[in-house]
């Protein structure tokens, strides 16, 4: 009895001890959000929401940050997904799974997703700008400096690389699931690899897809280091209109407010309010696809 | 003779999995092939369309001959032989599509048909034909995946048929339903044996001997014994099919 009791006694122990880490982890998130809410909810207006920052962040609003870290985004995602996608339709449907070159790329997208960001943030100089940017100004505009600088174009490439390997992860996961009998039914009626893959593979990995697209929205939207020094503005008045603009961002508006204001405490409202609509805007993004991907999933059950 | 097989040996990777195959498979008859498992009826069934290609490492010497014509010849058209020689799966494997798209798949990635009209007509053909029809046309827009076992694998059978094909070839198509969707599925392929040229492996000696007008014996990867299904079930030349038909070993 007593052997049996001090087993019971090590469960009762184990189970509160993962209990209570989960209790810190939980209280935490709760302060961080109450912080966060009780600092910034006063300080949301329309007007907060729709204006251009003004006196070093002091007045006016975020709009140039809100907008900047959308369109960021979503530039980010049209090149990440298409990529990723394509990347994992190779490395699953038409690599063989033992040659080495499949194993190189396997080995570079893990370790692709090691690298630390802001080494992201230099390559992106190196080559977008320095590389792409300059080729492009030389060949087509005489030299002039358009391409060459840091734009929200880049910083998009750039804030890509970073999510690839996420898309390529995800999507692989979903190409694993979809059962050989789907493959093998599509190609005994005459179909071709190609119409397979468009018609009964990529339709029923789209969740998949979905949640990789999530995934790197996710990252994305709060990396600073990758936008830093390819396109991020310290304060820009304007919208971006054309691919080689710069831009403003939420994260790096925060890192703004926080560091390089004349005066710290004033800023601290805008501050917590700036933070407070990258977490809703995130989160909102994060909102949106999961429904679409809903949608996608009731409509493949039927 | 529909098809012919001459000297076919089969290679997965090093292990040899079908031996010397030399057989005649006559058309618009039903012909059957039976043994334990993994003795190379399937393997042999998947040659036939040339549904082995899709697995690395296989590898296929001697000859198929469909319509005198050697399938394995290095010209030939793969994607067009197929459409020729349809196949049915052990398991229903309908695609997450509504019942009409599944079935439509066919004529739409071969371009068969110039109209709504003509898809919709050939959808039902073939969902008659596959003896479906009547159950699913009020709801041919929910999907294929709401259907019974039985029925998804005769909407995989209307979606063979679609494409008008003059070989059907069924790997084990009754092996994963109940006793009563099974026959539905053998009254189905007496049906079609007057227009198709159907060519079924089966565990099932009895589904051989019900729906099958020759009956050929496969043993590790050899065919055994090739006669019309009356003489391979009641007075077998070899000693081997003797045994694997009075229930000896498999």
């Amino acid at each position: 009895m007593k052997a049996a009791s001090q087993r019971y006694t090590s469960d009762v122990v184990l189970a509160a001890a993962t209990g209570s880490a989960v209790l810190v982890i939980l209280s935490l998130l709760l302060l961080l959000l109450v912080q966060i809410f009780s600092g910034g909810l006063g300080q949301i207006s329309w007007q907060f929401l729709s204006t251009a920052p003004s006196k070093g962040g002091l007045a006016g609003g975020i709009w140039p940050a809100i907008f900047g870290t959308m369109l960021l985004v979503l530039l980010m995602t049209m090149a990440a997904v298409p990529m990723g996608v394509a990347t994992a339709l190779y490395l699953h449907e038409y690599a063989r799974a033992d040659a080495w070159l499949t194993r190189l790329v396997r080995a570079a997208v893990a370790n692709l997703a090691g690298v630390p960001s802001i080494v992201f943030g230099l390559f992106g100089v190196g080559f977008f700008i320095e590389t792409v940017g300059t080729k492009i100004d030389n060949i087509f505009y005489d030299g002039d400096l358009l391409y060459g600088k840091p734009a929200i174009l880049w910083a998009s490439m750039t804030l890509a690389l970073l999510t690839l390997p996420v898309v390529i992860v995800a999507t692989e996961e979903a190409l694993k699931a979809i059962p050989l009998d789907h493959r093998e039914g599509s190609l005994a009626l005459g179909a071709t690899k190609w119409q397979t893959i468009v018609r009964v593979i990529l339709p029923q990995a789209l969740p998949g897809i979905l949640t990789g697209a999530i995934l790197a929205v996710s990252r994305g939207a709060g990396e600073v280091a990758p936008i830093l020094f390819t396109g991020a503005a310290y304060y820009l008045p304007f919208l971006p209109a054309h691919p080689t603009d710069q831009f403003m961002h939420l994260g790096y508006h925060v890192f703004v407010l926080a560091t390089q204001s004349p005066d710290v405490n004033a800023t601290l409202p805008n501050l917590y309010a700036t933070v407070l609509v990258l977490l809703v805007l995130t989160f909102l993004l994060n909102i949106a696809a999961v429904i679409v991907r809903a949608r996608v999933r009731a409509k493949l059950r039927g | 003779m529909k098809i012919r097989a001459s000297n076919l040996n089969f290679f997965y990777g090093s292990t040899q999995a079908l031996h010397g195959i030399n057989i005649q498979i006559p058309a618009q008859q039903v012909t059957a092939f039976i043994g334990p498992s993994g003795c190379g009826k399937s393997t042999f069934l998947r040659t036939l369309n040339r549904m082995n290609d899709t697995i690395p490492g296989t590898r296929v010497e001697g000859q198929v001959e469909l319509d005198g014509e050697n399938i394995y010849a290095p010209d030939t058209d793969v994607v067009a032989l197929r459409q020729r020689v349809g196949m049915v799966f052990q398991k229903p494997n309908p695609f997450p599509k509504t019942i009409y798209e599944n079935v439509a798949y066919g004529l739409r990635v071969n371009g068969l048909v110039q109209s709504k009209a003509e898809m919709d007509e050939r959808v039902e053909e073939a969902l008659a034909n596959a003896a479906i029809w009547s159950e699913v046309k009020d709801r041919l827009h929910s999907s294929a995946l709401s259907l019974s076992g039985g029925q998804q694998q005769r909407i995989c059978i209307a979606r063979a048929l679609v494409i008008r094909p003059e070989v059907l070839l069924m790997d084990e198509p009754a092996s994963a339903l109940d006793p009563l969707a099974t026959q539905k599925i053998e009254e189905l392929i007496l049906k079609l044996r007057s227009t198709y040229t159907i060519v079924i492996v089966t565990h099932n000696m009895q589904q051989a001997t019900r729906v099958s007008d020759q009956t050929g014996f496969f043993l590790l990867g050899k065919l055994i014994e090739f006669d019309t299904t009356e003489k391979i079930f009641h007075t077998p030349n070899d000693t081997r099919t003797k045994d694997y038909i009075t229930g000896r070993f498999g």
